[in-house]
């Protein structure tokens, strides 16, 4: 499943519009994750998870900024998050299910934020981004 | 059998309570036609289903989307009894429909995202995981018959 022109158009859109709060966003796309998903704390052991936690805050902006590169990177996602993909196939062993719970808060997320922005179309690219990204970083895992 | 607390189904009810079943559930199988276009292989004889904006104008799929959620609303009248509930609805979608039970799980979570954009104020995490919790109980419970 590629990204096709108006998918592409659609992201960057919304993440032109996001700007430098992405990392707001993919925070409590983490908080949602966590509560909704509870199986998913299980790789969050070492981290306060209590709401408001810098830590979560922390990790969200680094999420944030591995999805900022991806949705500039979308001609060669493989290789830019390449260093991600060893990571997580090597290091953090996240098992590549928990990828959808995080991707579907994150869409709960920006749908509440930018009702006006999510049109079924920007829905169906979003989706399919974040299906790629996912992809890429479980391609190394074996 | 799944058990809801008393929190869990405030959460559901005081958002069900403000539905609109043909604006949510038509907006609903609209987005679940467009953001999976292969579901719509039980849709053949919908009409016009070319193009996003025909998906979510068409009127068969948004009186559809109605009767799928007004299903749904006796989950939310029967949480407690999820899978004698829907026993009857789970023949029929795997005898006369055959539908793959993982449709279930999209659509559960597009209603999530439909319900998120709607009453954006009131879907804090802890109303949505309550959410989350109701639309995969259905969707077990519509599978629980298969065979």
């Amino acid at each position: 499943m590629a990204l096709t022109q108006t998918d592409r158009a659609l992201v960057l859109a919304l993440w032109k519009k996001m700007s430098t709060n992405v990392g707001i966003y993919t925070t409590e796309a983490l908080e949602r994750t966590f509560v909704a998903f509870p199986s998913t704390k299980t790789y969050f052991a070492h981290l306060d998870l209590s709401p408001g936690s810098s830590q979560v805050k922390a990790h969200g902006q680094k999420v944030a900024d591995a999805l900022t590169l991806a949705a500039h990177h979308l001609d060669d996602l493989p290789d830019s998050l390449s260093a991600l993909s060893d990571l997580h196939a090597h290091k953090l062993r996240v098992d590549p299910a928990n990828f959808q719970f995080f991707s579907h808060c994150l869409l709960v997320t920006l749908a509440r934020h930018y009702p006006g922005d999510f049109s079924p179309k920007m829905h169906a690219s979003l989706d399919k981004f974040l299906g790629l990204v996912t992809s890429a970083l479980a391609s190394k895992y074996r | 059998m799944v058990h809801f607390t008393a929190d869990e189904k405030a959460a559901i009810t005081s958002i069900w309570d403000k539905v609109d079943l043909e604006k949510v559930g038509g907006e609903t199988l609209g987005r679940l036609l467009i953001v999976y276009p292969w579901t719509q292989r039980f849709f053949d004889k919908f009409g016009n289903l070319s193009s996003a904006t025909a998906i979510m104008g068409n009127p068969r799929i948004r009186a559809h989307g109605k009767k799928v959620l007004t299903s749904l609303g006796l989950a939310v009248q029967n949480m407690d009894n999820l899978k004698e509930t829907f026993a009857h609805l789970s023949e029929l979608h795997c005898d006369k429909l055959h539908v793959d039970p993982e449709n279930f799980k999209l659509l559960g979570n597009v209603l999530v995202i439909v319900l998120s954009t709607h009453f954006a104020k009131e879907f804090s995490p802890e109303v949505q995981a309550a959410w989350q919790k109701l639309v995969i109980g259905v969707a077990n419970a519509l599978s629980h018959k298969y065979h």
